[in-house]
């Protein structure tokens, strides 16, 4: 396991230390890990476990039960494209190919220059507007793939800004 | 004069542009030199017209939508602001017939209150059914949900009042209220318009149940996918704090209800109660063996109501307008309203809340205006990711849970997916078994294993293989997932795969191609 540099053990622990008097608290410690790291890195694991008082195999358990948890750090960019039967029933499926093709990397995937994650989502509450996708917390709707390349634009665009 | 703009800040109002209208309006309105309040709403759910914007006007809220950024300008030529007419004018929001012939009692402020303001709640009606339940006792107000007839819109139907008793009649001591709003299924989203548009009314309805079974805890578990809602849910929480209808003190009664936001981390399993009571614990979200029922053993081994987010939110108008109005509504053992959301191909999607007792046809056609690409409609998917496909030929059904339950349906969350002629049934089935796979908790094995193997069994059909053997196969792997299953997940994936059988066996068995 590669280890934790010093500033993301520090950041692990205070989360951990802050939450943990909350019932049931391992869920919301992971969302807050994640929340500032990008993701919940499996050398966090251990320490997570340790300030918890749970073995490493139940928060390893947990994080890998949950789609949303991811263990490698995401790209500047994370897409969701829905594929859900509403998304399904209106071209969902050629716009997620669309999405594999145009970023060339598969769902569960990052570009190799780092600057997109392609995840799958099942549903993301749109349906009266299908086909639905994330991008960044931001929801978008009727999604066809000119206006899927639009906004992968848009999305660079607003982080230069 | 200052003139009022109502413009939503519902996540698929945003999804369409709604944001930047907001934004160039209020641009454009200060170029002009013009005082204007622009307020952020839900959506009305007719989501054909949004982004939807509304102006107060003398006689009530003036429609006009769809607008786009590039409509601004135009807009206020037209004096939209005092009312003026635009080729987007709708004119009266309440008459236009799409809303106009609904029965809105659990949405009806969705859409006309800022959901963020205790005030404007309560100008709008709210908090009238606490007031109500704070004067009575707890039995009585488990008599008012009872006598409602109001039964769990998650899906499962059961009766609320007699889960609520049952947590009732357990000994004092920490007991909880749990709200199950992890809406997963494809095709539905009035929950989330409901926490965006409304989330009070859903604050209200859980404060009403934790005075009526002695909790003072309550967990809204909302879905990860839902950033918009849970930015609603956390600015109705605190205002309600500020204002003391959250807290120590509920409304000077002495009783403390104190209320807060989990959110769950991708997994459709989280909707099944016991799963996402486990979820809530921290834990991997698998379903525990029943009994014992949450309503004995629930959160922490504590007794727990778990209902959905419509159910809470309909509970202040029971008790606000009493159990008789609302059971006065609706047909046979479906009593009170649903909110139907029309979803997938269809040329006019969005949430319909009627009264139990239309019929799908007419909530496809009347209401939906038939599918978006202007084919055929071939099928509908009704309940979700394990609710049945229905062809055209019973469109005639009724929504309602016995109506559709007897066709070999359900209606699950009250969510209706429309495909066209276009659609392959054989795709779909195998979409069914693949959700399953991806999202089975791994507890039991026909959920676990039976989904993959459907997926391989399908997918040799649908390459022509073996046919009539593979589908005969595949009709056994449905039974003993449907029998053998530990929970709905692998209990009820096989129910669109054996409808789509039972319906379109020629999507299977002629697939010389396709």
């Amino acid at each position: 396991m590669e280890n934790l540099a010093s500033e993301h053990g520090e950041a692990v622990r205070r989360i951990t230390r802050h939450l943990r008097s909350r019932p049931g608290p391992l869920l919301e410690v992971l969302h807050a890990i994640q929340a500032e790291l990008g993701y919940v890195p499996p050398a966090a694991v251990p320490l997570v476990a340790e300030e918890l008082n749970l073995s490493r195999a139940e928060v390893h358990g947990v994080v890998s039960f949950y789609h949303y948890f991811r263990s490698t750090p995401p790209g500047t960019h994370t897409v969701s494209v829905c594929r859900a039967e509403s998304c399904q029933a209106v071209g969902g499926e050629a716009l997620a190919a669309h999405a594999r093709q145009r970023l060339g990397v598969d769902f569960h995937q990052t570009t190799p220059d780092g600057r997109y994650s392609l995840e799958p989502v099942y549903c993301l509450g749109n349906c009266a507007c299908s086909p639905a996708v994330m991008i960044d917390g931001q929801l978008h709707g009727r999604v066809t793939p000119e206006r899927f390349d639009a906004l992968l634009s848009g999305a660079d665009t607003d982080r230069k800004r | 004069m200052t003139f009022t703009v109502y413009v939503p800040r519902d996540a698929g109002a945003l999804s369409l542009g709604a944001g930047e209208v907001a934004q160039a309006i209020a641009r454009e309105a200060k170029l002009r030199g013009l005082e204007l309040q622009v307020i952020r709403t839900g959506s009305r759910g007719a989501y054909w017209l949004e982004p939807l914007v509304e102006v107060a006007g003398r006689h009530g809220r003036m429609a006009y939508g769809p607008v786009g950024i590039a409509d601004v300008p135009g807009l206020f030529d037209a004096q939209f602001l005092s009312g003026g007419t635009h080729p987007l004018s709708l004119g009266l929001t309440d008459a236009i017939p799409w809303l106009a012939s609904q029965q809105r009692l659990t949405f009806a402020r969705v859409g006309v209150v800022d959901p963020a303001s205790v005030a404007d709640y309560v100008v709008h009606g709210g908090y009238q059914g606490l007031r109500r339940a704070l004067a009575m006792s707890p039995e009585s107000i488990v008599e008012a949900i009872i006598g409602s007839g109001l039964r769990g819109r998650g899906g499962a139907a059961f009766p609320t009042g007699i889960k609520w008793k049952t947590v009732l009649e357990q000994p004092a001591g920490q007991k909880y209220v749990t709200c199950n709003a992890d809406e997963g299924d494809s095709g539905t989203f009035s929950d989330r318009m409901l926490m965006e548009g409304d989330p009070l009314s859903l604050i209200e309805g859980m404060t009403i149940a934790g005075v009526a079974v002695g909790a003072a805890q309550g967990y809204i578990y909302l879905r990860a996918e839902y950033p918009h809602a849970l930015q609603a849910l956390n600015e109705a929480i605190a205002a309600a704090y500020q204002a003391r209808y959250l807290g120590s003190d509920v409304m000077g009664s002495g009783k403390r209800f104190d209320l807060e936001v989990r959110l769950g981390a991708g997994a459709y399993i989280c909707g099944e109660e016991t799963s996402m009571l486990e979820s809530l614990e921290g834990k991997r979200g698998e379903v525990r063996v029943r009994p014992p029922l949450p309503a004995i053993k629930g959160l922490f081994g504590r007794p727990t109501i778990v209902n959905n987010v419509i159910t809470l939110a309909s509970v202040p108008t029971i008790l606000h307008r009493g159990a008789d109005y609302y059971a006065g509504y609706g047909m046979a053992k479906s009593r009170g309203t649903l909110p139907i959301q029309l979803a997938g191909n269809i040329k006019r999607g969005g949430l319909v809340e009627r009264a139990f007792g239309l019929t799908l046809r007419e909530l496809l056609y009347d209401y939906g205006g038939g599918s978006a690409s202007g084919r055929p409609l071939r099928a509908v998917q009704v309940g979700g990711p394990l609710g049945a496909y229905i062809p055209a030929s019973q469109f005639d059904t009724l929504v309602d849970y016995e109506a559709l339950a007897a066709i070999g349906a359900l209606l699950g969350h009250g969510g209706i997916v429309a495909f066209d002629d276009t659609v392959d049934m054989a795709r779909m089935a195998r979409y069914a078994m693949e959700f399953c796979a991806i999202e089975s908790c791994g507890k039991c094995t026909p959920c676990r294993i039976g989904s993959t193997r459907g997926i391989e069994v399908i997918d040799r059909i649908i390459g022509g293989v073996e046919t009539e053997g593979n589908v005969r196969r595949l009709e056994e792997l449905c039974e003993l997932m449907v029998q053998g299953s530990l929970c709905g997940l692998g209990g009820m994936a096989p129910f669109p795969v054996q409808s789509a059988l039972r319906h379109f066996r020629g999507d299977f068995i002629a697939r010389v191609r396709h």
